[in-house]
């Protein structure tokens, strides 16, 4: 039962700070909202037995992303995002576009449909269940990354690469040189 | 759990084990009550341990007039900021003025919450005249240390690191050009040291073989043998003396100490993130910087000087030799402060990435080297 509750409390929170990142004008909030977020997927991670992943997760995401993110948002003090400025010329505003995108949201909204009715065949929390024991020790942890996930974890790292040498290729300045 | 497990297990003696399950959570609670107390008064402690240093370097008295030789400074300095006005800029974020003290202080306590701090209490047994043999009254025995958990390494290190939003949302908040540098100075030396931190907290963690501090202490039991005569305490400073140093040195620079005190460098920026900050409000800062600084101390402690562990020193009087550590770590720091003077902010910068950080990551790869060697 304290599980239930807990459960309940983070997802809530999850939830309910994540919608509120994307409705804040001040990017300041956005950015403190997603740390609450963070948090409290990690209190679900430490439900789920998987400690090592929670406090990963606090370390890489709400420690060391985040302070970038909040770095980059004092650095250039993003004014307030302002309503006035969405008026029907904006591009994003264009027919073509907005017909993609209401697309892409009802496509969106049957995955999660799809994907909520499949986890209700799941009685059993992940992490109770009897192949769980993979994600508890960090040691076997470490073992399955490097042996079983082997390619989706070099993929991901030169995917990673690929994207920092084509934000430093954008970000240069030509005449630099 | 624990008290279930108690139960079920035959009694040494008739008294003990049917009082234990009461006086568990009454242990567990006066534990946490003296960790949370012990760490408000070492800020007390150690604002006047350093004033007192400060001034002895300086060759000076230091604050002489509150009690016999200023011994009562702190409560002196924690009247004055009680009773001060608290003032919020004008242009201040209302919320965030507020919640950036309090989450500072917040982290700080929290970090120290898995760091253990002694080896474990039994309450007993006692043999007392007339009564006969009391106890023990906790059987099994707790363990010092609030919560023991099995990445405690990492959650210490997860939650300093949360304690840097403090600093960031209090320079943004308050809504003045010095605060704000101090914020923006705050976490790019965090981003910056963090990473050296925390590889030279790698080598460490592949020397135990574990990420729980507790077993990184109790792998520092015993001796090792210099050319199988002369016993060295088998600690892990002894085969790791760059990681150590470079430890220390990312630590300081972590909690914001002289001479990485980029964040609130009073030549440069008046008080830096604090600026706008008085009272209470302001008094939650520094407590933070020197629970911080326990908190560091109490780490380093457990991973490198093998924490209660002391040749000679029986195990339930570990927890002196550990605070006897600590204390010793606090003085490296204070000593610093005043003897080395602050850096630029380019060579801050420079020594962290072209120096501190390759010299961590060499570090951690020798040791993993030795360590595959000497285990194969």
């Amino acid at each position: 039962m304290p599980e239930t509750i807990t459960f309940y409390l983070f997802a809530a929170l999850a939830v309910g700070a994540s919608v509120l990142v994307i409705g804040q004008r001040n990017p300041m909030y956005s950015v403190l909202l997603l740390i609450a977020s963070f948090g409290a997927l990690s209190g679900l991670y430490i439900q789920l037995d998987a400690p090592f992943v929670a406090v990963a997760q606090i370390i890489i995401y709400a420690g060391a992303i985040m302070v970038l993110f909040l770095f980059v948002v004092m650095l250039l003090n993003a004014p307030k995002e302002d309503g006035a400025d969405w008026d029907r010329t904006h591009p994003l505003r264009q027919r073509g576009v907005t017909r993609w995108g209401t697309l892409l949201v009802a496509l969106l909204i049957v995955q999660l449909a799809s994907a909520l009715m499949a986890v209700r065949e799941y009685d059993t929390p992940v992490g109770a269940q009897s192949d769980a024991t993979s994600v508890n020790s960090v040691a076997d942890l470490g073992r399955s990354i490097f042996t079983r996930h082997t390619f989706a974890f070099e993929a991901t790292s030169i995917l990673i690469l690929v994207a920092m040498v084509g934000a430093v290729v954008l970000a240069r300045r030509e005449d630099a040189q | 759990m624990h008290a279930a497990g108690a139960l079920a297990r035959p009694a040494r003696d008739g008294g003990g084990a049917l009082m234990e399950p009461f006086i568990r959570p009454i242990a567990i609670g006066v534990m946490i009550f003296i960790v949370f107390n012990a760490l408000i008064m070492a800020s007390a402690i150690l604002v006047l341990a350093e004033r007192k240093i400060m001034g002895f370097m300086q060759q000076r008295y230091g604050p002489y007039l509150v009690g016999p030789h200023g011994m009562l400074q702190p409560i002196a300095d924690i009247l004055k900021l009680v009773f001060k006005e608290e003032l919020r800029p004008k242009g201040a974020d209302k919320w965030l003025f507020t919640l950036a003290p309090v989450l500072s202080v917040v982290a700080a306590f929290v970090a120290f919450a898995t760091v253990p701090y002694g080896a474990e209490l039994a309450l007993g047994p006692w043999t007392l005249p007339f009564v006969g043999t009391i106890g023990p009254l906790l059987d099994p025995p707790i363990k010092l240390g609030i919560a023991d958990v099995n990445v405690g390494v990492l959650v210490v290190f997860a939650v300093t690191s949360m304690g840097v939003y403090g600093i960031v949302l209090a320079g943004w908040a308050s809504n003045s050009k010095y605060s704000l540098f101090g914020g923006l100075r705050a976490s790019a030396q965090m981003i910056s040291y963090e990473l050296s931190y925390a590889t030279a907290l790698a080598a460490v963690i592949l020397l135990a073989g574990s990420l729980s501090l507790r077993e990184i202490v109790d792998s520092q039991q015993g001796f090792w043998y210099l050319f199988g005569v002369v016993p060295v305490p088998k600690w892990y400073f002894f085969v790791q003396i760059p990681g150590f140093l470079i430890y220390v040195i990312a630590g300081v620079a972590e909690t914001n100490r002289a001479p990485f005190d980029f964040p609130e460098a009073e030549q440069e920026l008046v008080a830096g993130y604090n600026t706008e900050y008085s009272s209470v409000r302001f008094a939650l800062f520094p407590q933070a910087e020197y629970i911080n600084m326990v908190t560091m101390s109490a780490v380093a402690t457990d991973l490198y000087l093998g924490g209660w562990h002391f040749p000679g020193l029986p195990a339930e009087y570990g927890w002196i030799a550990f605070l006897v550590k600590v204390a010793f770590f606090l003085f490296v720091y204070i000593w610093m402060r005043w003897t080395v003077p602050r850096y630029r902010y380019d060579q801050l910068m420079k020594f962290g990435w072209k120096y501190l950080f390759p010299a961590a990551v060499l570090n951690l790869i020798a040791t993993a080297a030795l360590v595959l060697y000497f285990n194969a």
